[in-house]
């Protein structure tokens, strides 16, 4: 968080919408953001079974364009940016010189050279201060957009048929993992089959004028399907089940790639240097000899819900600590993520418990994520 | 938000009811339970544990958070609901029937139980 004195909490465009429709309001991020609308449990489900609409416009959007945007973006990040086609999207991270990630991003090629970079809300001007200071020498212009888009996100396996009837794009040609400019209920968005739930979905990336018009239109649209208006607090144990990281809990410049069990978002074989790239080497090398702790997912047999802190145990011993924790709706039980020493990682792993203030419950060491939609 | 008449209430969001041959039944106010979210756990004193004026006698645990549970008075525990044990969410929706926490005879009360009225006040001042 900065270090500035607390200001007034942002609202986004559906602030009064929110407000109307009850929704219990959150700080988040220096956002006032809808936490839930009614039952945080049923709007969980909601997603999980039929549809699920969310207001994502806190999430901090970078445009990145020039003729070496993608050179550019392959030196700021630890992904292949330019190898991600016109229309596509790619899951990566911007890491600190010292291989520590100062952020998870998405990024969106828009044109041949034009990117939209997508950052956490909480992390969104220090991506944005990094990349306009990595940009220095290439032909490339870092844009802030925070306030040139609302976000709104329908999720779930209802989604593809509540944004059909809205929309003549090609939804079916749009695969996971890919955006394009289109309209939706008359409005100009970009709609990407992206989101942060583990259910197939869209985000549609709007300009704020047009959001309650668009959320509207999606909750009439939805109406006859189920689809309810969905807060953070859902959002968080959805991506829990679906073991998904979130910056600060799974990931933070305390970590590298390889501590996180993310190196797969590392390309060492890409064209030209990259910030990070020595240390990353050298990350890459401790993991091989020296295997760090691992991401793993913990499952509670009894009903204490571990939280974000709390220790791992094993013999009496901490092996390890919890990064999240909820009670999950869909197995029924409480599950976390958790960073255990490499020892204690396997899947079936004996004797693992979580201390909950003070108690040593039970726990059963599961590979993540706990849930995977059926296709 | 409704919080009946006959109950007196805590600063931590206690009720109690009128006392029955000296036994109160405690739980927490719907003004709690909507702001606590889904209650998924609920920790309650043993039948037999006394139980002091506004220390800590169990936990209310969430989808979000851990909140502890304050006895609003002194006495001997005489029952706890086993209802709310296994399914923890009466608390949500039924706050002041079905999702009673526990049973104490009363040893002693402390000063400063609010009225229905004040507590509606209370509790509307700390959401504003």
């Amino acid at each position: 968080m900065s270090s500035t004195e607390p200001t007034e909490p942002r609202h986004t465009a559906l602030d009064a919408l929110h407000r109307s429709l009850g929704a219990t309001m959150t700080d988040f991020a220096g956002w006032d953001m809808p936490l839930r609308y009614g039952s945080e449990r049923d709007e969980h489900v909601a997603v999980r079974t039929r549809a699920g609409l969310f207001d994502l416009s806190h999430m901090g959007e970078i445009t990145v364009t020039g003729a070496e945007a993608a050179a550019f973006l392959n030196f700021a990040l630890v992904g292949n940016i330019a190898s991600v086609g016109v229309g596509r999207a790619r899951y990566t991270m911007i890491c600190q010189a010292d291989g520590g990630i100062l952020d998870d991003l998405i990024v969106y090629r828009l044109a041949d050279t034009e990117y939209m970079v997508v950052a956490n809300a909480s992390n969104a001007q220090v991506v944005l201060d990094a990349l306009t200071e990595r940009a220095a020498g290439f032909d490339a212009e870092v844009r802030d957009d925070r306030d040139a888009y609302a976000l709104i996100a329908v999720q779930g396996p209802q989604s593809p048929g509540i944004l059909k009837s809205l929309t003549d794009a090609d939804l079916d040609g749009l695969k996971y993992y890919a955006g394009l400019p289109g309209t939706v209920a008359g409005v100009p968005a970009l709609i990407a089959r992206t989101g942060y739930t583990g259910e197939d979905g869209f985000e549609l990336f709007v300009k704020p004028e047009h959001a309650v018009e668009l959320w509207q239109a999606l909750t009439k649209a939805g109406e006859g399907v189920g689809l309810v208006p969905c807060g953070l607090s859902c959002r968080d144990t959805l991506r829990l089940e679906a073991g998904m990281p979130l910056y600060g809990h799974e990931l933070s410049t305390s970590l590298t790639p390889f501590d996180a069990g993310l190196d797969r978002v590392v390309k060492f074989e890409k064209e030209g240097d990259f910030v990070g790239r020595e240390a990353l080497l050298q990350a890459a090398e401790r993991a091989e000899q020296n295997p760090p702790r691992v991401l793993v997912g913990l499952i509670a047999e009894g009903r204490r819900v571990p939280r974000a802190g709390y220790a791992v145990v094993a013999g009496g011993e901490v092996i390890g600590e919890v990064t999240s924790g909820a009670p999950s709706p869909t197995l029924g039980k409480p599950i976390a993520m958790a960073y255990v020493d490499a020892a204690h990682a396997a899947p079936g792993t004996a004797g693992v418990g979580v201390d909950i203030r003070g108690s040593h419950e039970p726990y059963e060491v599961v590979a993540l994520p706990f849930y995977k939609r059926q296709k | 938000m409704n919080n009946p008449q006959q109950l007196r209430y805590s600063k931590e969001h206690e009720w109690l009811s009128g006392a029955e041959d000296g036994v109160s039944t405690v739980g927490i106010t719907e003004h709690a339970a909507n702001a606590l979210g889904d209650v998924v756990f609920v920790q309650l004193p043993e039948v037999g544990d006394t139980v002091t004026a506004g220390e800590s006698c169990g936990e209310l645990e969430s989808t979000k958070s851990v909140s502890e549970l304050y006895s609003p008075v002194t006495g001997e525990v005489t029952a706890i609901n086993e209802d709310v044990v296994e399914d923890p969410s009466l608390v949500n929706s039924a706050p002041f029937e079905g999702g009673w926490l526990f049973k104490v005879r009363v040893a002693e009360e402390p000063a400063g139980l609010l009225s229905a009225d004040e507590y509606t006040a209370f509790s509307t001042g700390e959401e504003s």
